[in-house]
């Protein structure tokens, strides 16, 4: 009986499997330079992980921001959430594009490859990938990049820890002015944050120096406070991070170490040592990718758009005034407005100087005082990794160009002062 | 089993001498007729249903229409998703009929994802170092093979310290498993320090039928795994291999009076049990994933194991059990796309503030499947055990009432 019910059973699903086969798939109306009415629009997130991971939480936060904006009903915007960097997320697009979404936006680094697989099908649907480096060299009118100048963020939020730091030595004399960093890998994006946040420091406290520990993943809540608590350990009375979990400002809450932060305000959950959080705020990029596309005009969406104070993509959370020091807001401001003015370069190269090993920034020039005057960069993505960009080039002042020949940052340069404890990542 | 059948037994025995009679006690069935099984699972499920459906309600304010109408649209909705869900009981299917083997000769072989890491990781190797030298039928072949050796030789280790110094196989497959996912996090970072996601390779693609539109790779996937549940059923079922299997399961002492060589048998079972892991590892990479990662296997290594014991390891109905598991989770992935974007408002989401997260928990799905495994797995106990509820006499409650007032 219930071998006959067993053999019915693989009967139906193999029969059901040849039926799938027959029927056809269907083909979407109008095309790509089509306008979409605002009521048949349709914006598809995936999302590497949900609202736990703070990096989620900073794009799911900037989708209802814009949808509020542009007046979209939640039907329109569909979220795909924990999708991992495999083929799952090629079926994740495919599915939204199934449900009729317009445009198809993933947020993580490693959906790009299965997000172009998807561009390269479903020609009439835009797909927008953030952090993302293939864009330019793959020249698909549906495929765009995205990411934000969120070094200079990170320079503005330096700025805050040094006058803090400061205002310690000031306080007690003894302190000595090391800092902490706890970094996800040692990718560019996020050497490129902790040079630009560091250079921040300094300019508030020139003989700053800096540690920073890798954690090896993105978001691992344990490995990132046991990286913090390490870094205290070490003496590193100020730290800050960029990895997705709460696992470092718990750390610092704990001991009292003063902490900045990246995409979200601690300020609830650490009162007494969260300073100030810079963030990339999704919100004007998601507006432009729908006004966009509901124009009729999806090629229109830069190749690889750039965020910036500007545009209102780099931005800063509240201070905390318990925790920060005085004066934190006005300074702020200040070194903004130089920012924006270009009277100022976070990477310019008299800021930092670097030393050229066999091991490390062989891609570099520099001159007797260790000033960097080339930089042989990995803009376009190929598989040897192939330096094949000068950056360090000329507006107004000498300056290793960071996001100017490509969004996603590839500043990888390892600038004297600071210490990497663990490079494994 | 006769132990505890007997310690029930005697305790029972015991209560009834004593003043309070329980107001059930628990005895082993001899043998319940296949309809009664039937009813009790089917009502275990309902019952599962049920409580699902309350959950949701009550922790996420989503509606049983929502809740039943999203896992049936996630499933079955649109033909991808019928598709999706073809290939993802394939997936599941194969892992727990490489388990299967191992199970019957109970051998408890937790290392299901370790087995089927290794023969991706072992194809992925031959694609990097071959692909484009060679020509692709080659480099299939290559990779099944690399394949079905690496799964086998990751099964067939924990089997030769069982074998040999009777070393605890559930621990031992179970660490295998870590030990593989860090060498996947080692060959990454080994092959491409400064970018261990791996994209995909352009070399060692697998489609059996190139002429179907959109949906070949799932159909070699369903088609390969399905041939080797009809030859896992045979070997099962009908083979002197099959039949040693079993003995083994059933009894050591009996394998080895009537001449069966233990050993030999626990160790080649468990080198076929990871030589098909292997080849799942090697289906995933040349029919999908065309590169390896740490969630390759995505922890089907793990579910295959309930789905091969529902299926009391029997391969055809294991197509029933893998296609529930499926659908389950399928659907539940669906609630959380249905429901992503809509702002749930109950006493949890009020009291987090401006904190509360978009759209449903994205666990509840996860809880909801794991509520009706828990009652599709439980009822099993009402099959095999039952129930016995004292027989009310009223006439004696009365009296010992009457002598509680007293």
């Amino acid at each position: 009986m219930k071998r006959i019910l067993s053999v019915i059973l693989v009967m139906s699903m193999l029969l059901s499997c040849f039926l799938f086969a027959s029927c056809g798939a269907g083909e979407k109306e109008g095309g790509a330079d089509a306008p979409v009415a605002k009521s048949d629009f349709k914006l598809g997130v995936i999302c590497l992980h949900d609202e736990k991971s703070t990096y989620d939480k900073n794009f799911i936060d900037a989708v209802k921001k814009a949808q509020k904006e542009l007046g979209l009903k939640d039907e329109q915007i569909i979220f795909k959430k924990n999708i991992p960097e495999t083929n799952a997320c090629y079926d994740a697009a495919a599915d939204l594009v199934d449900a009729g979404c317009n445009v198809v936006f993933a947020n993580s680094f490693g959906h790009e490859s299965f997000l172009l697989k998807a561009a390269k099908e479903f020609k009439d649907v835009q797909f927008c990938h953030a952090t993302g480096t293939m864009a330019h060299t793959e020249k698909l009118p549906n495929f765009h990049n995205a990411f934000a100048e969120i070094y200079e963020g990170r320079y503005l939020v330096g700025i805050a820890a040094g006058l803090k730091l400061k205002e310690m030595m000031d306080k007690d004399p003894t302190v000595v002015p090391k800092i902490g960093y706890v970094g996800a890998f040692t990718y560019a994006e996020v050497i490129s944050g902790y040079t630009s946040f560091y250079l921040g420091v300094k300019e508030i406290v020139p003989e700053v120096t800096m540690e920073v520990q890798f954690t090896g993943s993105w978001y691992d809540e344990i490995e990132e406070k046991n990286a913090a608590n390490a870094l205290i350990q070490n003496g590193c009375v100020l730290i800050s991070q960029h990895a997705d979990s709460m696992g470092a400002p718990t750390a610092c809450e704990e001991k009292g170490i003063p902490n900045i932060s990246y995409n979200i305000s601690n300020a609830a959950a650490c009162p007494k040592t969260f300073i100030v959080a810079s963030k990339i705020d999704w919100t004007p990029y998601f507006k432009l990718i729908c006004e966009k596309t509901m124009a009729g005009k999806g090629k229109e969406i830069p190749v690889d758009y750039t965020g910036t104070i500007e545009t209102g993509s780099v931005v800063l959370t509240e201070i905390n005034e318990k925790a920060a020091a005085a004066g934190t807001a006005k300074a702020i401001e200040e070194y903004k407005k130089q920012l924006v003015g270009n009277t100022r370069q976070v990477f310019e190269v008299k800021n930092f100087t670097a030393t050229v090993t066999d091991e490390k920034n062989k891609n570099a020039t520099t001159d007797a005082k260790g000033v960097v005057t080339s930089y042989m960069a990995d803009v376009d993505t190929d598989a040897e990794f192939a330096a094949d960009t000068e950056v360090v080039t000329k507006t107004g002042v000498l300056m290793f160009e960071e996001s100017k020949y490509r969004s996603a940052p590839y500043f990888d340069l390892q600038i004297d002062g600071i210490k990497l404890l663990n490079a494994k990542f | 089993m006769s132990k505890v059948k007997s310690k029930v037994k005697s305790e029972a025995r015991e209560k009834k001498k004593s003043a309070h009679e329980p107001l059930f006690h628990v005895a082993k069935r001899d043998r319940i007729p296949f309809w009664k099984s039937i009813l009790i699972r089917f009502g275990a499920v309902l019952l599962a249903i049920a409580v699902c459906i309350l959950f949701a309600l009550i922790f996420a304010d989503v509606s049983p229409d929502m809740l039943i109408k999203s896992m049936v649209d996630g499933t079955f909705g649109t033909e991808r998703r019928q598709w999706l869900t073809a290939e993802a009981l394939a997936r599941l299917l194969g892992i727990a009929l490489a388990l299967t083997p191992a199970f019957v000769m109970r051998f408890w072989n937790i290392g299901g994802e370790g087995q089927v890491l290794m023969g991706a990781l072992a194809s992925v190797t031959c694609v990097i170092y071959f692909g484009g030298k060679v020509s692709e039928p080659v480099l299939l072949l290559m990779m099944l093979a690399a394949a079905l050796l690496a799964g086998a030789l990751w099964g067939f280790i924990p089997s030769f310290f069982k074998a040999l110094w009777n070393s605890n196989e559930t621990l031992f497959t179970l660490m295998m498993n870590y030990v593989a996912i860090q060498l996947i996090e080692f060959m990454l970072v080994f092959w491409n320090p400064k970018h261990p996601n791996m994209d995909p390779l352009p070399h060692g693609h697998l489609n059996l039928f190139p002429s179907v539109e959109h949906y070949g790779d799932e159909l070699t996937m369903i088609v390969i795994i399905f041939a080797v549940a009809l030859l896992m059923f045979i070997y099962l079922r009908y083979s002197k291999h099959g039949y040693e299997i079993s003995v083994v399961g059933e009894s050591e002492n009996t394998a080895r009076y009537v001449g069966i060589s233990v050993k030999k048998v626990t160790m080649r079972t468990m080198a076929l049990s990871g030589l098909l892991c292997g080849l799942v590892g090697f289906l995933i990479v040349a029919v999908f994933d065309n590169s390896v990662s740490t969630e390759t296997a995505g922890g089907l290594g793990f579910t295959a194991i309930m789905v091969s014991w529902m299926a009391k390891f029997n391969p055809l109905v294991m197509i029933g059990t893998a296609g529930i598991v499926a659908f389950l989770d399928k659907g539940a992935a669906c609630l959380n796309t249905n429901l992503g974007s809509v702002q749930i408002d109950n006493f949890l989401t009020r009291s987090m503030g401006e904190n509360a997260p978009t759209g449903i928990p994205t666990d509840l799905p996860n809880i909801l499947v794991a509520i009706i495994l828990f009652f599709i797995v439980g009822c099993e106990f009402f099959i095999n055990y039952q129930l016995k509820f004292r027989k009310f006499e009223f006439g004696s409650k009365k009296t010992e009432r009457k002598e509680e007032a007293k």
